[in-house]
């Protein structure tokens, strides 16, 4: 026990020397584009929905982005009778540890802890990669277990390499950039903007009511701004005998 | 209604009450900024107590549930989400108000005599309030509630002789598990909260029966017109309950930007990690407890082991809360407020409120060579601030004390 806790007392520091942390890009996130919204569900369903599940999130609160009930039972359900259910897979986890060596992770919240700039580089960071067993390697996330499911959208990246020194002076090479070596179905730009509506799908799954919150927000700060006038009269003129 | 009134008075002290604690309970006139933030710990409170009501509605405290449960509140409970958002932004707003209201306490000096058991019991306050912010950061089951607890329980572990068995009992189990789970439950909703509010209920009882303190630092009570009321007191209801409200809005307006518009403030006051469901076998980069508890976090890190221990800094950790118990008896100076008081005082209280902020950064930081030989420094004024403050305040200079309050 006295091991673990001077193990999380160094903790902090070993987390300072991991190195360099890649960049990332920005996510063209906006909540209230519905269309963006609906485009990026449907990626959503068709390429997330069959390994990792979004087992906190309902089929039919998508009604939030402005599809019908019957919209999404037709086009974004594959694996759920009614609406209401959760969007859970038929995976199992002992299954999935077993061929991806971890087993793919909820997806309901994961933009929330992640956020969504790392997710956009993510899902664009995919690069070929001989020595690892799925063929792939990411960026951002090294020696991932996930393959490129989107490969064929995006089609096939590889490494580009500098030199870097490092804090030590030590020289060693690092990823400068991706390049196409074998084209997919769709161009980088619109690959990129497909990841950005899928990115921005997860974004709003994250936190449905978000769009809410701040409307009822500005009705609660225009409330009691307009009360703090009230407030403020009624307090001086039960003050104006004291002094 | 008067009958009513009267039929009440004669069996349940209504009106000698009201009278007693509002209408005809006499502040000094002369309160300023610094005193709203009493009846604000005490909204907050009670924002914390409604909104804590309806999260048990729907949490449950279960391992295998919990995570989901707090998902399901999120998502599928009425304005669940708005609920959920005010308890975990009041736990921040408590600590902030709390934190303001005891350096009003420090920069007045209204913990001397004879007001030493208001500031005891607000002391007790300030810990059960610690406590019951650590059972609840558990309850929602993410990566850094399990690790947090993880981390925090075997503190007590390098207690000499009894440490592991103590924080064995604290757990209920080896590793902070669904039996810890459901006894900080029991915790957070009931056993904290119930001495909570006996202690604020104490609070409030010795602050009426002494009166209060106020920006000059001298009694009301000793000055009394031929009505045989204070000069320069002032009934609490209506004038410091119209002030109040004041003061309120202005504090909702700050409250609510944060619920509606940063409820996770930045990760603050909901820490990114916490989205990911508590995973016992993978231990997270970097945990760092919540703000609140960071100046605290930075004296523990910065006390290097000792034979082979962690236990002198889980020491000084300790010490550097309880150590606010003793203030009536370390202050020696003839007067109250620091309107009256030296430099060797202000430069002092100057250097304590400079470290504390910087343990508090430091405790969010990752730990380097160069932030732990900081926070050696600022651990040394903090505790300076305290043991050495019978000998400033003995030997520094004062300026007269009014005779009545002043108006500034």
């Amino acid at each position: 026990m006295k091991s673990l806790i001077f193990l999380i007392l160094a903790l902090p520091t070993m987390a300072l020397a991991a190195g360099p942390s890649v960049p990332l890009d920005k996510a063209p996130v906006n909540v209230d584009d519905h269309e963006s919204l609906q485009r990026g569900a449907r990626v959503f369903v068709n390429y997330c929905l069959n390994c990792h599940s979004a087992s906190y999130m309902r089929y039919n609160r998508m009604e939030d982005i402005g599809l019908s009930e019957v919209q999404i039972k037709e086009n974004l359900m594959f694996a759920a009778d009614k609406p209401g259910e959760l969007m859970k897979v038929a995976m199992r986890t002992a299954d999935a540890k077993e061929w991806f060596g971890a087993a793919p992770p909820d997806l309901t919240v994961i933009t929330r802890s992640r956020g969504a700039n790392w997710t956009y580089t993510y899902l664009r960071g995919f690069y070929r990669d001989d020595s690892r067993p799925t063929g792939w390697n990411n960026t951002v996330f090294d020696k991932v277990g996930m393959p490129h499911v989107l490969q064929d959208l995006q089609g096939h990246m590889a490494p580009v390499m500098r030199m870097e020194k490092s804090a030590d002076g030590k020289e060693h090479q690092v990823i400068d950039h991706l390049t196409l070596v074998k084209p997919g179905k769709l161009t980088q730009a619109e690959y990129d903007a497909l990841v950005g509506d899928l990115v921005n799908y997860l974004a709003w799954m994250g936190e449905p009511a978000q769009s809410q919150r701040k409307n009822i927000g500005l009705a609660v700060l225009l409330f009691l701004s307009v009360f703090y006038v009230v407030a403020y009269y009624l307090k001086r003129s039960f003050w104006k005998d004291i002094h | 209604m008067q009958k009513l009134l009267n039929w009440i008075d004669q069996r349940f002290p209504l009106t000698s009450s009201y009278k007693a604690h509002l209408s005809e309970y006499y502040a000094p006139k002369n309160f300023n900024f610094w005193y709203f933030f009493g009846s604000l710990a005490l909204l907050v409170l009670v924002i914390q107590i409604v909104t804590g009501i309806f999260l048990t509605m729907h949490y449950k405290p279960d391992a295998a549930l919990a995570f989901a449960s707090v998902e399901y509140i999120m998502r599928d409970v009425e304005y669940g989400w708005l609920i959920r958002y005010i308890h975990s932004t009041g736990a921040s707003a408590f600590f902030v108000v709390v934190y303001l209201h005891m350096f009003r306490g420090l920069i007045y000096g209204s913990y001397r005599k004879p007001r030493e058991l208001i500031w005891i019991f607000g002391v007790l306050i300030y810990l059960v309030l610690m406590g019951e912010a650590f059972f609840g950061y558990l309850l929602p089951w993410g990566q850094m509630s399990y690790w947090g607890a993880q981390v925090i329980v075997n503190l007590f572990a390098t207690v000499p002789f009894i440490g592991e068995d103590l924080s064995l009992w604290i757990r209920g189990d080896y590793v902070v598990s669904d039996a810890t789970l459901s006894r900080f439950f029991a915790f957070h909703v009931i056993a904290f909260p119930l001495v909570l509010l006996g202690l604020v209920v104490a609070h409030l009882v010795a602050l009426h029966e002494v009166g209060s303190n106020n920006p000059d630092g001298i009694e009301i009570k000793e000055k009394k017109g031929p009505d045989g009321h204070y000069l320069d007191g002032i009934p609490f209801h209506p004038y410091y309950t119209v002030k109040d409200i004041l003061g309120v809005v202005v504090f909702l307006i700050a409250f609510t930007a944060v619920v509606f518009f940063a409820p996770e403030m930045g990760g603050y006051f909901l820490e990114y990690n916490n989205f990911i469901p508590a995973d016992p076998f993978k231990t997270p980069e970097h945990i760092a407890p919540v703000w609140y508890f960071t100046p605290y976090y930075a004296i523990l890190r910065a006390v290097p082991p000792m034979f082979g221990s962690q236990f002198p800094g889980v020491a000084a950790m300790g010490v550097a809360v309880l150590i606010f118990f003793l203030l009536p008896w370390l202050d020696k100076s003839p007067v109250k407020s620091i309107r009256y008081r030296g430099p060797k005082f202000k430069i002092a209280l100057t250097l304590f409120v400079i470290s504390f902020i910087g343990l508090g950064i430091l405790g969010i930081l990752p730990s380097t060579p160069l932030y732990t030989w900081i926070a050696r420094v600022l651990s040394v004024i903090y505790f300076a601030f305290f043991f050495l403050m019978p000998w400033y305040t003995r030997t520094d200079t004062y300026k007269p004390v009014p005779e009545r309050v002043t108006d500034k």
